[in-house]
């Protein structure tokens, strides 16, 4: 099995432990994975802006880089419902393009939902309560809600823990979050007060941009939360400093 | 009503600091919520329900001209009388020419969004009408001189000794002085005031949740039973109605009504649903003498059709409202006109103007999570993109943002250029951090980290580590 897999830009620039605990759980499945090297960005921040000639501008090179392969996996709910959910509506009026967007939604996978359908075994240990966030991206473009919880029911030592308000979004959104920033600092203190409200003493989830969030407002309240990838704890990489964490 | 949505931020700003209003927010928003919840597991077959009514809205929507056309004939038939107003101001003419050929001083009204959104009740009381809400939730916001802050709860906003206050300096008289501190109490109070005001009142006005094309009837869901006293009581009933209303049977309506109570307030059935039928025929015992329908476009024929039809589906339950983490952080005055929350920032700009109502659209994470408990499944958040492409495209996207959005576009277009200055941006990043592996501050990032640290990034880009780690293995 070959898997090209697209880390997304806020892997790549801010946390590549997470494109490397992905590279290690799926070359756990004993496939061959290829990091297709013309990847930048999905262009999700244009499409959500409005500015579709540039989103389109970024999804033609993504597409042809990404073409050919049996399977497309990303670490990210929100990029992958870009590419799975808007790409064809992107190009619902170039029958070419359209084709190849169809093509490509049809391989692409979040990474969780791919792993626990290829049934990865998961080989790590991490003592403690360990809450899931849902990015709304997988919730409700993706539908992953079970996925996810049973990959970590695999983990050893571990013991999962429910967040209240669970299917309330952090307040991340993009460019929401400098746009309004006043209202988004409100969501992620009731997100970040219901982790900790949750019992957890780490948090996880599919999706870099609510853990840069959520973990930036659990920090500013000095909370104790360690915060990662979930691919980072599925792979058994929290030994390291986890998200908004110093070197120890 | 003068929208100030241009002035959204800063509205929101004010609302996040109003710590009254903060205290009401906080109590209504999870009572709708679990209520809704509750009612939707109690009737498994909510998902065909709602299948069907989005098939019945689709399709009286295809042929909306039909049914209009067939509500109207029948409506006259039954002694009654449609009145087209393309525009608010010839909404408001009509309702005024019927208020003054019947001699009208006093006018009692139910509760309208459409009233609000045409604003009747300025335009009736610039020509010297008296009007009273007899909703308590419109009739609480009337005397506070606001506008309502939710589609199905006008003063949500207000909390309970807020209203005690009002009531207190507006109503005290001898032989009406008593204690205001429950809400029975409350409710009593309003419940005397208002019931001399039915009695007195000349013209009714009520709105309209369904028109049904086969009878002619007009159908309005309420909790106070204030709808049927306004109706009924008065010479002359009005019923304001937008056109998206229509649907072809009285059968289609019963689907309707059993979405719109459960995904509004939790109910199986609202407590009064009333269905109006022309004016009182010659055995019945009360009723108006004269039935009005006034017809409001207001933009709607131009939504038919285009990328905002499926906003016509709406019956205003006003769960989005209530499921908006945006709305219930602000409250709905906020969005500064007569619709809040996701359906109010897809609505706003196509009735004052996308200028006037840009910072809607743009005030949402697109969480999606109107659009999973719409009951007639509008898919909310692609509107709010469109309206956004719209904004793009006219040139109103502010400068600044513009300017970020092209030089990353450009920079993502050329690989080699991003690796470039990902590189350069990441390592200058981890430098200034120092290690401590996040920022309580720094330059250009105040919005984010006036409330949250900014993590640091790892150091490194991905690509450039996979790159070595492929050639040296």
């Amino acid at each position: 099995m070959r898997i090209a897999l697209f880390v997304s830009c806020l892997v790549d620039l801010y946390r590549p432990s997470v494109g490397f605990a992905a590279v290690k759980l799926l070359e756990g499945l004993g496939a061959e994975v290829v990091v297709p090297e013309g990847q930048t960005c999905c262009g999700q921040p244009a499409f959500n802006s409005g500015d579709l000639a540039a989103a389109r501008d970024l999804a033609r090179p993504l597409i042809d880089t990404l073409a050919g392969f049996e399977h497309v996996v990303v670490p990210s709910g929100s990029c992958a419902g870009m590419l799975v959910k808007y790409y064809p509506e992107l190009f619902a009026h170039e029958p070419e393009w359209l084709a190849k967007a169809r093509t490509l939604a049809r391989h692409s996978r979040e990474l969780s939902a791919f792993l626990a359908e290829h049934g990865a075994v998961i080989d790590a240990r991490h003592a403690g309560r360990v809450a899931m966030h849902d990015s709304c991206s997988s919730r409700r473009e993706l539908n992953v809600l079970a996925e996810p919880r049973r990959l970590l029911n695999a983990v050893a030592g571990l013991e999962q823990v429910d967040i209240p308000e669970a299917e309330t979004c952090c307040g991340f959104g993009g460019t929401f979050c400098v746009k309004y920033p006043d209202i988004s600092a409100r969501m992620v203190s009731d997100k970040a007060e219901a982790v900790i409200n949750s019992g957890a003493d780490t948090l996880v989830s599919g999706d870099m941009g609510c853990l840069l969030n959520i973990a930036g407002r659990l920090k500013r309240m000095e909370s104790p939360v360690r915060v990662y990838h979930i691919a980072e704890l599925l792979a058994g990489m929290t030994d390291a400093p986890g998200i908004g964490e110093g070197e120890r | 009503m003068k929208p100030s949505s241009h002035a959204f931020a800063e509205n929101a700003r004010r609302a996040l600091h109003d710590a009254t209003l903060q205290q009401a927010l906080a109590k209504a928003g999870v009572g709708f919520v679990d209520k809704r919840r509750g009612a939707i597991a109690g009737l498994p077959e909510f998902e065909a329900l709602r299948e069907a009514g989005r098939a019945i809205k689709d399709h009286s929507l295809a042929n909306l001209d039909h049914y209009l056309a067939r509500f109207e004939q029948q409506v006259t038939a039954g002694g009654g009388q449609v009145h087209w107003a393309e525009t608010p101001a010839q909404a408001c003419a009509a309702v005024l020419d019927i208020c003054q050929q019947a001699g009208a001083r006093m006018i009692a009204k139910g509760k309208s969004m459409v009233g609000e959104e045409i604003a009747v009740n300025d335009a009736l009381e610039a020509a010297g009408y008296e009007v009273v809400e007899t909703d308590l939730g419109e009739y609480i916001i009337q005397i506070a001189h606001e506008p309502p802050s939710h589609i199905i709860a006008p003063a949500v906003h207000k909390t309970r000794g807020q209203i005690a206050a009002l009531f207190e300096a507006l109503h005290h008289r001898p032989g009406l002085t008593r204690p205001l501190e429950t809400v029975p109490q409350i409710v009593d109070e309003a419940r005397q005031i208002l019931r001399d005001k039915f009695l007195a009142a000349d013209v009714g006005i009520t709105g309209a949740n369904f028109l049904i094309a086969e009878t002619g009837s007009t159908v309005i869901v309420t909790n106070e039973g204030n709808g049927d006293l306004s109706a009924t009581l008065p010479r002359v009933h009005i019923v304001l109605a937008s056109i998206e209303k229509a649907v072809p049977t009285l059968e289609d309506a019963s689907v309707l009504l059993r979405l719109l109570a459960r995904s509004a307030t939790g109910q199986e059935i609202t407590s009064y649903t009333t269905f109006f039928t022309g004016p009182r025929r010659a055995d019945d015992l009360d009723g108006p003498e004269e039935f009005h329908v006034v017809l409001v476009d207001n933009g709607r024929s131009q939504m038919l059709g285009g990328a905002y039809h499926e906003m016509l589906r709406c019956i205003r339950c006003g769960a989005c409202l209530n499921h908006c983490p945006v709305y219930g952080a602000v409250g709905g005055h906020a969005y500064g006109w007569v619709y809040p929350g996701p359906m109010g920032a897809v609505l706003t700009p196509l009735m004052v103007g996308l200028k006037e109502g840009r910072p809607l659209p743009n005030a949402s994470t697109l969480c999606g999570r109107c659009e999973a408990v719409c009951p007639m499944s509008i898919p909310l958040p692609k509107m709010l993109r469109e309206h956004r492409r719209r904004e793009f495209v006219q040139g109103l996207t502010p400068p600044r943002g513009r300017w970020a959005l092209a030089a990353w576009a450009y920079g993502a277009r050329r690989p080699w250029l991003y690796r470039k200055l990902g590189r350069w941006m990441v390592a200058m990043l981890k430098l200034m951090s120092g290690g401590r592996g996040r920022f309580r501050s720094l330059p250009f990032a105040g919005a984010w980290t006036a409330a949250r640290d900014l993590p640091a990034p790892q150091g490194g880009t991905f690509m450039d580590q996979w790159q070595r780690r492929k050639h040296h293995g």
